[in-house]
């Protein structure tokens, strides 16, 4: 059963409330692709995106409109209350009394959480910082499940694992399914130790290897991320790097024929182009589960809050 | 000194031997087993500064069989409560707190740090929305007692070490 008012971190999720989310999904999920919905008449989400962001920001718009309910938008923060020095505290509170729900991004670690001590309806955290980004790991666990397995699943993790807070929620919630989880990245961008700590404390298989093709042929899933060029200070040691992780149709040769690809985009240059037209890639799939997953969270914090 | 405070706060008597560092209290509290050179830090948690009109000792650097070498703080006239001396425990996990009444020991108790620590410690993240202006005070969740561990509530960034470097 899901019994949340906010949605802040997927460390707040059991696995059975990730389970309602995800079934809730797929019953939505017509509706995601356009078949009429009044469920949220007379609804009102608000936007507080306090950073860019596309996919995120229209996809919870879409998830809100094709249910039938409205979206209201801070908009950018120059001329608001914000560029006033109004705190994110009054902000929430002002807009929480004209919305349902609040979905907020932010670029400091916390302000989801502070956020939803001071609204009065439901927040979503749609990424704090370098902090948590719980929508992503939902529908990332939805395009899994829907298109692999969460059960037994072998899964790798690629890139930057040291700053990427999408694998660090993404392995924490696999942990829960008890996946068997492979870390690949370069030595100086390698998963934090006291999250991998975390995770054999919950009797997850974690392995790692800096050679992508040493896991090719025994995976489930691939989930490709993007190396940040400012991580390294030397050009040429990123040009190794990047190039040591991008994938070509060649190097799927050997994979499993069910192998899939994912990937939270936008990418850069760590898949190639051609990847899209095999049968492995799902990373535009993954992007469109973002819709029903967030109108099954929408459904829930508001039914929960009515 | 020895570590038994009960020996400790007897009145001193003009013949006493001239080892005693400092004069025991007649009323007040005596917060032992400091581990050494945290003593100033006690104070500040106790929001005890030089414009203070309370009588505080502090003794730093004593010989102590439990912790190597130990501090002391004895405060007069003021008998710490509960909540203020669990905020000790922060950085001194093995102090014990005496409260003494008419120069005798009348409660004598440990240090306990309590679930939740507010507005003492703040955050080591910079990026941190505690750390900001916004009308909150820090909220560090105690998830290990000895050697204690925190975690900020809102960014869960976690804080061991050089606790007493971000006392607010």
């Amino acid at each position: 059963m899901f019994m949340k008012r906010h949605v802040l971190s997927m460390r707040e999720f059991s696995r059975e409330e990730i389970d309602s989310v995800l079934d809730l999904a797929a019953s939505l999920e017509p509706y995601a692709r356009g078949k009429k919905s009044d469920m949220m008449a007379g609804r009102i989400l608000a936007l507080l995106f306090f950073e860019p962001s596309t996919r995120t920001r229209m996809s919870f718009e879409t998830a809100m409109k094709r249910l039938g309910g409205g979206v209201i938008n801070l908009g950018p923060a120059e001329g608001s209350s914000i560029s006033k020095g109004e705190s994110l505290a009054d902000t929430v509170r002002v807009i929480g009394g004209y919305a349902d729900v609040l979905v907020i991004r932010h670029p400091k670690e916390g302000s989801a959480r502070l956020a939803s001590q001071f609204s009065p309806v439901p927040v979503i955290n749609a990424g704090d910082g370098a902090g948590h980004h719980p929508t992503q790991t939902l529908l990332d666990l939805y395009t899994i499940k829907k298109e692999s397995r969460l059960e037994n699943l072998s899964i790798a993790l690629v890139g930057d694992l040291k700053y990427g807070r999408t694998v660090h929620s993404l392995a924490y919630a696999l942990s829960l399914y008890g996946a068997d989880i492979t870390l690949v990245s370069p030595p100086g961008l390698k998963m934090p130790e006291s999250i991998k700590a975390d995770l054999s404390g919950k009797g997850t298989a974690v392995r790692e290897t800096s050679d992508l093709g040493e896991v090719i042929n025994n995976v489930d899933v691939l989930y490709m991320t993007r190396i940040q060029r400012e991580r390294f200070p030397d050009p040429v040691e990123y040009k190794k790097v990047a190039s040591s992780y991008r994938i070509t149709p060649e190097f799927l040769a050997e994979a499993r024929k069910n192998l899939i690809i994912m990937h939270p985009l936008p990418r850069v240059d760590e898949i190639a182009p051609a990847v899209d037209r095999t049968g492995h890639a799902r990373y535009f799939e993954q992007s469109f589960y973002g819709v029903p997953v967030r109108m099954a969270l929408l459904r829930m914090l508001i039914e929960e809050g009515a | 000194m020895r570590d038994n405070p009960r020996l400790e706060e007897k009145p001193r008597k003009d013949d006493e031997p001239k080892g005693q560092k400092v004069r025991p209290i007649n009323n007040g509290t005596v917060i032992d087993h400091i581990a050494g050179g945290q003593a100033l830090n006690v104070l500040k948690i106790l929001g005890i500064s030089g414009a203070t009109d309370a009588m505080v000792s502090v003794v730093m650097n004593v010989d102590s069989r439990k912790l190597g070498r130990k501090d002391i703080v004895k405060v007069e006239d003021r008998e710490l409560l509960e909540e203020e001396v669990n905020r000790i425990a922060l950085i001194a996990p093995d102090a014990s707190i005496n409260i003494i009444r008419d120069c005798k020991v009348i409660e004598k108790r440990k240090v306990d740090l309590p679930d939740e620590i507010v507005g003492v410690v703040r955050c080591q993240n910079p990026n941190c929305i505690s750390n900001t202006l916004e009308p909150i005070k820090s909220r560090m969740l105690v998830k290990v007692k000895n050697p204690v561990l925190l975690r900020c509530l809102y960014c869960e960034q976690p804080l061991t070490e050089r606790i007493a470097e971000y006392l607010i």
